[in-house]
């Protein structure tokens, strides 16, 4: 084998994949940050018209290295576009109208995303961030092998690589993720629907991408097959380091693989912590209501509650916490100012986490006139 | 092999359909212009012959329709078709054999040249949408919307009658002989040019808004979104995963359309005096020439059908689902 | 007859399976917030109006050409072969008739054909294909072997083996002809569509509650598949005008009965192309290509209406430039609009 990855080092050591980086499974105990990727008041659009309709507003987000960091919300939220928009893949009427995307490369250079014209774009992606979309049912296209798919993604960026020698690595990542190398010469209707998105976590993983977004990637699946592609997903990042964006409504299957979680509603992050702290000490109003709202894998059992209302109407937000309308500890001053994420108002927190929520930032109450409540108990557990 | 078999079970029963329709056509309609046709070449035909057009239409009464039925295959399987009326006393096998070389070359290749430019056409106009590639589409609509001998029409009055740069009609000099010399193919080219050209501009709209559309319902497939993350080149995902995909409709539209398309080629054939099928079917009409009328729809029919089968042999190459084992 | 009042009727029809957006073509369409009312969606299509705006004009042209004619389009004059000037608008033929008054008094036989076979046709292709996608199995395969039989058999082959059998020729005839060969389309895309609306829930549900048949199918079949049947109609019509013209072209049919057909039968048999008097065939087939172009432009209203991917990507491509808008599949555009009211 003579492919070599960015890194130096080459494909296929006897170990089988090279590690990019040192494992780094507790992020929250290395003091220091060491963000891979980084998403800076990313603003997105649906239509080109006069009258879009705002899906993403400010949103910022930070990947740090080796990380698996989990974005949660309904369906509706935006977490999906937030996938997409930081790739550049949201089909029209996407737009994207403002923010930074910045990806830092093992060397340290750091490179914006959303300033990379198509042919910078093109060599960027898979190499530096691969994804493995939402329903691996139609993300395989129906007329080639799935050799042939993992292989065209090889050769893409690395044209001195022969047909042949690509094909030998889509065996090898096939066996990663524990698929025999013989369906190298299937054709994806030949496979299940585990395998196919197992052959899609293999494709991801061709060119050892340093951020691997996974969209939703065990939501066609039975439970069993969930179970194990997520242990899968876990068991790789430990042995190849890379980090992973897990992107799912399932805040419970989260709490199993995430060091830590982002929680979004309407198009906005509003509390972002460590999987213990959003699980065991959640800020937000809302994201106690999702925990509330599914049942816990391991661990207590507590009460089930859904959350009253629906999602809110994206074209029809005015100002206000978007939240304000099914939110059981909303107050006067809810419906005038939208929170921004700060420190929550809870001694001794972990100081890296934060929360958007009025409860937690009197400070923002004050300045509209109003008066500020305390945080209640329900928000403030130890 | 499951597939090919129930297709070619299709192409069986379409064969059949096809020659009972022949069949009861003329016993259904009213009116029995054949018996007179026969009357009025009284002892020119020989006793065979017209036994053979009793039994193709019908005017046995006395035999049971069954019977009648038996004695048409029979006919059919042999390839006797009768004689033709206008041609007196050829056999309509023989005119349908000079005829149907004529058309194959003109109407296959013109529309397999459509084809293929319409789809790449189409490819380009449904991948980059929202681009000056989409004024192509009102152009197009007004060449779907227009008969095709229309558009032979026209093309004759300015190629032919204003600028004199083709002949108006016919399908080689008559001052040649036929043979396979350079001259006479010259000749056949030339004399072909405005008629396939006219074939080309009015089918290929067709095609380019089939594809067009088909390009646009297949980009927003995952998969091409998966191509394009990955980082493929343009060329690879636009032709390889978009067009590869989107052409598949496009294959199975082409056998379906098929007999649309040659019964408006073969007017065209009429307009240029080109002498294939639609040329003779034209005169047969005019002439009230049964027997040949019958027959040249059958061959019309044969040769779509083999043409579908051509087309279904693609479509089973281009989509690995439909050899799927067991 | 109040033609435009009907066909605004028809548009508000087909709105309607889109409220419930079930009609399976639009299964995995682009999520984008409804902010208008829907229902108007396919009458606020600009190709839609502007096509049954151009069929409303001809419709009216059909029943008041005769009126309006000029001339009597088969009077002899002894202008011959004039071109276009006050007194002949279209020009005259080689026996002096007016083009103008044939194109006027010819408009109504099209119309009348394509609206009868269109009729005809949808109406059997209808009943095929419901019947074959609901029934399903052996009765399912049945039909759907006929229709495809009649789908590769070539149609216009067909039309004039039986037309140049028939003894006489009218326009009814000549539309139930076409009518007879021309359905097994329609009813193929029907098929489909109902065989994967009977695996929808309501209708599972009406099943299962124990609905008659035949009031499922009228109830909750037929209402979703009003824009499929819409856009077969357009269709049919059209394959209907053109076969038409093509017959009453090569002689077919009763050339005492005038329609655009005709006047290019004429045409073409006393040498109108090398008498260089282009005016006697240009202008029936403008008009039967700007017919033809109105029912394309309905067709496409129904099917950007029924599948929103097709649907242009919303505004004059001079705006999106201006802004530095392409949109496509994989590279996101990028503007910095948006203000910064949340660092």
């Amino acid at each position: 084998m003579t492919i070599t990855s960015p890194f130096g080092q080459p494909f296929g050591d006897p170990l089988g994949l090279p590690l990019g980086q040192p494992d780094v499974r507790t992020p929250a105990l290395t003091p220091v940050s060491d963000p891979v990727l980084e998403i800076r008041n990313l603003s997105v659009d649906y239509g080109y018209d006069g009258d879009p309709v705002h899906v993403l507003r400010q949103v910022s987000l930070t990947l740090e290295r080796g990380e698996v960091l989990g974005l949660a919300g309904e369906s509706g939220c935006g977490k999906s576009t937030l996938a997409y928009a930081a790739t550049r893949l949201l089909p029209p009427p996407g737009l994207i109208t403002g923010g930074e995307v910045l990806f830092t490369d093992r060397d340290g250079t750091t490179t914006d995303i959303l300033r990379l014209n198509d042919a910078q774009l093109r060599a960027s992606r898979w190499q530096d961030l691969a994804i493995v979309f939402q329903g691996a049912m139609n993300s395989l296209n129906p007329v080639f092998r799935v050799g042939r798919q993992i292989a065209d993604g090889i050769r893409a960026h690395r044209p001195e690589v022969s047909q042949k020698e690509a094909l030998e690595r889509s065996a090898e990542l096939l066996e990663l993720v524990g698929i025999s190398p013989d369906r190298l010469r299937s054709y994806p209707h030949q496979l299940s629907g585990g395998m196919r998105q197992r052959v899609m976590i293999a494709m991801a993983l061709a060119l050892d991408p340093q951020v691997l977004i996974m969209d939703e990637p065990t939501t066609a699946l039975d439970v069993v097959m969930q179970r194990q592609i997520v242990e899968q997903i876990a068991d790789l990042r430990d042995r190849l380091g890379f980090s992973v964006i897990f992107i799912t409504h399932d805040v419970s299957l989260l709490i199993e693989i995430a060091d830590r979680i982002a929680i979004m509603y309407a198009g906005e992050i509003v509390e972002d912590a460590a999987a213990r702290d959003v699980y065991q000490r959640p800020r937000h109003p809302y994201s106690s209501a999702l925990l509330h709202s599914f049942p816990p894998l391991r661990g207590p059992r507590r009460e089930l509650t859904g959350i009253p209302g629906s999602p809110p109407d994206l074209s029809k937000l005015g100002g206000g916490c978007p939240f304000r309308d099914r939110c059981a500890f909303a107050f006067d001053a809810c419906s005038k100012v939208n929170p921004e994420l700060v420190f929550p108002d809870v001694p001794g927190d972990d100081p890296r986490r934060s929360v958007a929520c009025l409860r937690h930032d009197p400070a923002a109450v004050r300045a509209v006139g109003e008066q500020p409540l305390p945080v209640p108990p329900e928000l403030s557990a130890r | 092999m499951r597939f090919f078999l129930r297709r070619f079970m299709f192409y069986v029963i379409t064969f059949w359909a096809a020659v009972t329709i022949n069949f009861l056509i003329p016993r259904l309609l009213p009116g029995d212009p054949v018996s007179a046709l026969i009357a009025k070449n009284q002892g020119r035909i020989s006793p065979d012959a017209t036994e053979a057009l009793r039994a193709l239409f019908g005017l046995d009464q006395d035999v049971s329709l069954w019977q009648q039925y038996l004695d048409y295959w029979g006919l059919i399987l042999h390839g006797e078709l009768g004689i033709s009326f206008t041609y007196f006393p050829t056999p309509v096998t023989e005119v349908i054999q000079q005829a149907l070389p004529w058309t194959i070359g003109l109407v296959g290749i013109a529309t397999i040249i459509s084809f293929t430019i319409g789809t790449l056409i189409g490819t380009g106009i449904g991948w980059r949408r929202g681009t000056w590639a989409d004024s192509l589409l009102p152009i197009s609509t007004f060449f779907s919307s227009v008969p095709y001998f229309w558009l032979a029409l026209i093309a004759i009055s300015l190629f032919s009658v204003t600028l004199g740069w083709f002949p108006a009609s016919g399908s080689y000099d008559r001052s040649l002989i036929p043979t396979w010399s350079w001259e006479f193919v010259g000749s056949v080219i030339y004399y072909g040019f405005l008629p396939a050209m006219t074939i080309v501009i009015s089918s290929i709209a067709g095609w380019i808004l089939g594809m067009r559309n088909m390009m646009v319902t297949v980009s927003s497939e995952d998969y091409v979104t998966v191509a394009q993350a990955k980082g493929l080149s343009e060329r690879a995902v636009m032709f390889g995963y978009a067009a590869r995909n989107a052409v598949l409709p496009q294959v199975s539209s082409f056998a379906l359309s098929l007999g649309f398309i040659v019964g408006g080629t073969l007017v065209m054939e009429i307009v240029f005096s080109y002498q294939g099928i639609g040329y003779f079917l034209f005169t047969a009409v005019a002439a009230k020439d049964y027997p040949l009328m019958q027959g040249i729809f059958l061959v019309i029919t044969l040769a779509v059908l083999f043409a579908n089968i051509v087309a279904d042999f693609v479509y089973g190459v281009l989509d690995p689902r439909t050899r799927q084992e067991g | 007859m109040t033609i435009d009042t009907s066909i605004v009727e028809e548009g508000e029809e087909l709105a309607r399976p889109s409220q419930a957006p079930e009609t399976g073509v639009v299964s995995s369409a682009p999520r984008r917030s409804s902010r208008e009312p829907r229902k108007f969606l396919f009458l606020r299509n600009s190709k839609a109006i502007a096509g049954m705006v151009i069929l409303a004009f001809f419709f009216l042209i059909a029943i008041i050409g005769p009126w309006i004619a000029p001339y009597d389009p088969s009077a002899r004059s002894d202008d011959i072969l004039q071109p276009p000037s006050w007194e002949h608008w279209f020009g005259t033929t080689h026996l002096g008739q007016d083009v103008f008054s044939q194109i006027l008094v010819g408009t109504r036989g099209v119309i009348v054909v394509g609206f009868v076979a269109g009729i005809v046709a949808t109406t059997i292709g209808v009943i095929i294909g419901v019947t074959a996608g609901y029934v399903g199995g052996l009765g399912d395969e049945t039909l759907s072997v006929i229709a495809n039989v009649f789908l590769v058999i070539p149609q216009l082959p067909l039309i004039i083996l039986i037309a140049g059998q028939l003894p006489t020729v009218g326009g009814v005839t000549v539309a139930l002809v076409i009518a007879i060969t021309g359905w097994a389309w329609g009813a193929r895309v029907l098929r489909a569509q109902t065989l994967s609306l009977r695996r929808r829930d309501f209708v599972e549900a009406a099943r299962a509650s124990g609905e008659r048949t035949w009031r499922i199918i009228t109830a909750e079949i037929l209402p979703n598949l009003t824009a499929i049947i819409a856009a077969g109609f357009v269709g049919t019509v059209a394959f209907a005008v053109l076969s038409l013209i093509t017959l009453s072209f090569i002689g077919i049919g009763n050339t005492g009965e005038w329609n655009w057909g005709t006047v290019l039968y004429q045409a073409q048999s006393q040498l109108a192309l090398q008498r260089g008097a282009w005016w006697w065939f240009v202008p029936a087939g403008l008009c039967i290509a700007l017919l033809g172009m109105s029912l394309t432009l309905i067709n496409f209203g129904i099917d950007e209406f029924v599948n929103p991917r097709l649907r242009s990507t919303g505004l004059n491509a001079k705006s999106l430039r201006k802004r530095g808008i392409r949109p496509r599949i994989g590279f996101t555009p990028v503007v910095y609009e948006a203000k910064e009211d949340r660092a």
